[in-house]
């Protein structure tokens, strides 16, 4: 800038040495988080009623990642790949995709405390899925078969896309989106859909209310690698695509005006947000059912932590996600062994109480 | 393209917004090196015709073009490259600190620049808005003034990214010394017109008419949504036109030496002049 007074040198090079410092923590939190979240899922592995050692563990893994077909005997190489594995797989990917969704929808609404559970998102996820428990067994009754095992986590995904669509064109007015009509049109929509989920538990005979209320407070149990096979498509691409939208969130942040002034193609940005989380949150809510507060601790603990940049934040919210809810996952089934509790039932006890501390200890971060 | 016209001109632009009709017929155009100043009561549509200028918001009706270009078809990173906009009261959603607010000015549309560059331009632009002790500092914990500063800092930011992809910029000003103190009002219209120097055509949005007719190489002013006078500040303003406008009464002076209008508001309740 030609017209600017040359920066005091002393003053530029601690800039330099900011930016440079803040690099170095970006990129040891990735690491450390990924290296963390790796050793956390050997240990999840090993958890259970036949306790593994987490170096058998990690042999075993690395047997069937080679080939090396002369280690892969024994009881434990079976529970290992066919029942532990896909069960934390599949905890590390409703985690991530639950923390970016989050993380995305509280960059899309410039609100920290959004998350699809408040916009109704999870909520439409679970009245489909409760009228295909409910319901489905009625119209199946007749014809003698039984529900498709696929029924409900489709049910689930429907529900998800059409409540997220329903917001989008609610709140869509001459193509823009307003925000705020969406978060409260999202309110509205998440106490419609609780009411109609409450009515179908009315209607439903005790077998289905059982069904139902487990479902609903989520479990990562029904875990196999056709489930995993349903989800990975959805929410992979989630975690690969989240680095496009990034630098747009970090501009939305200024407001919308700014963002567009600033050359960000905000609709575009909006769109396919919106587009990702109710993919992830369809797919996590129909494999895993209800579960909730990972989507609020983990991108605040984050951004508390190492500040809110989206190019660091979606990345650590993903490892920071799937790592919260593998380790929910090993507490819900050690704490009752041989039997396991629910997992949203751990989310919630230990997400609810942290997020209340957090706010009292921390309201600058909310007041704004 | 013509290298000498105006970079910016709007033609008979209106727009409507609930029946009413904030903007009406209003021409202006914006020249390379000029410093634009537009003055108006509160509701004359000054922020209104800034959006349309801007393409924040589409016009109900008329022209407007940016470098020969209508300004519809422009591609949304290829006119941040052409216009930074500091528009009025900017507030942050999460605590971003102040070197990441100025930084998402080159963020955007210096991805070409090497990380080097955009250090540097950041590091520049923070100091010549006077905000560069304050950079590890959280947004939202600086005072109004502060934060317009680094709005500024930001706004500087993403003029200096886009001058490597366009040679003819405009830069549009909101009300940017609204929570300023004197010095650094003085400060940032001065390093305006500055920028203005260098080629760049400046629209600034202003309340202070002293500081209008002091800064201005053209002087707008807006009442009811229409233009209703335009041209060098000496020229422009007459007591008639002031007191219609504003509608207080002002005494209208000459400044002593370089001759520009001087205000002074008369008979208004405190003390009554003599």
């Amino acid at each position: 800038m030609t017209l600017a007074a040359p920066a005091p040198a002393m003053a530029a090079n601690a800039l330099a040495t900011l930016a440079a410092g803040r690099r170095r923590v970006g990129l040891v939190a990735v690491v450390g988080l990924a290296l963390a979240c790796l050793l956390l899922a050997i240990v999840a592995i090993g958890q259970g009623a036949i306790a593994i050692p987490p170096g058998r563990v990690a042999e075993i893994l690395m047997a069937k990642l080679t080939g090396d077909a002369s280690l892969l005997d024994g009881r434990d190489v079976l529970v290992v790949l066919n029942i532990r594995l896909p069960r934390v797989l599949l905890g590390l990917l409703v985690g991530a995709g639950l923390a970016v969704s989050g993380a995305l929808m509280q960059g899309l609404f410039r609100n920290p405390l959004a998350d699809p559970g408040l916009v109704g998102v999870s909520s439409g996820a679970a009245l489909a899925a409760a009228a295909t428990i409910v319901l489905g067994d009625r119209f199946m009754a007749g014809t003698m078969m039984k529900l498709p095992f696929a029924a409900l986590p489709l049910g689930a995904f429907c529900g998800g896309l059409g409540a997220t669509l329903a917001l989008y064109l609610i709140a869509t007015r001459g193509g823009r989106t307003s925000v705020a009509t969406m978060l409260l049109a999202g309110v509205a929509l998440g106490a419609l859909s609780g009411a109609l989920t409450g009515l179908l538990a009315f209607i439903s005979d005790d077998r289905q209310l059982r069904d139902l209320t487990f479902w609903s407070l989520g479990s990562l149990g029904g875990a196999s690698w056709t489930k995993l096979s349903a989800v990975a498509p959805i929410v992979l691409p989630l975690l690969l695509l989240m680095p496009l939208l990034a630098r747009g969130l970090n501009g939305l942040m200024l407001g919308e005006a700014e963002a567009y002034h600033l050359g960000i193609p905000v609709q575009r940005i909006k769109a396919l947000a919106i587009l990702l989380v109710a993919l992830a949150v369809g797919a996590s809510v129909a494999s895993a059912g209800l579960i909730g507060f990972v989507g609020i601790v983990v991108p605040h603990l984050i951004r508390l932590s190492v500040g809110p940049d989206h190019r660091l934040l979606l990345p650590l919210s993903a490892l920071g996600g799937a790592m919260l809810l593998v380790g929910a996952d090993i507490v819900a089934r050690l704490i009752v062994a041989p039997a396991e509790l629910p997992i949203g039932i751990v989310t919630a006890t230990i997400g609810a109480p942290f997020f209340l501390w957090l706010l009292l200890r921390r309201t600058s971060l909310i007041d704004v | 393209m013509s290298e000498s016209g105006p970079i910016l001109s709007g033609r008979e632009i209106g727009f409507l917004a609930g029946g009413r009709r904030l903007v009406a017929e209003a021409s202006l155009e914006l020249t390379g090196g000029t410093t634009t100043i537009l003055i108006g009561p509160n509701g004359a549509g000054k922020s209104t015709l800034l959006k349309l200028l801007t393409g924040e918001i589409k016009p109900a009706g008329g022209r407007i073009e940016i470098a020969g270009e209508p300004l519809e078809t422009v591609p949304a990173w290829r006119l941040a490259c052409q216009r930074s906009v500091m528009a009025q009261h900017a507030r942050l959603a999460f605590p971003f600190s102040v070197y990441e607010v100025a930084q998402l000015g080159v963020d955007g549309i210096g991805r070409a620049l090497t990380r080097q560059r955009r250090e540097a331009v950041v590091a520049e632009a923070l100091a010549a808005a006077g905000v560069l002790d304050l950079a590890g500092r959280r947004y939202q914990t600086l005072s109004g003034g502060e934060q317009q500063r680094v709005q500024f800092a930001r706004v500087l930011c993403q003029l200096e990214a886009g001058r490597s992809v366009a040679e003819r910029q405009v830069l549009f000003l909101d009300e940017p010394i609204a929570s300023l103190d004197l010095c650094h009002q003085l400060a940032l219209l001065d390093m305006a017109r500055s920028i203005a120097a260098r080629g760049v055509a400046v629209l600034i949005v202003l309340h202070d008419l002293n500081l209008a007719v002091t800064y201005a190489d053209h002087l707008v002013v807006m009442d009811r949504g229409r233009i209703i006078a335009q041209g060098p500040p000496a020229q422009t303003l007459d007591d008639a036109l002031l007191h219609q406008v504003f509608r207080v009464d002002l005494s209208l002076s000459r400044a002593p030496a370089p001759g520009l209008p001087f205000l002074l508001p008369q008979q208004h309740r405190g003390r009554p002049t003599a």
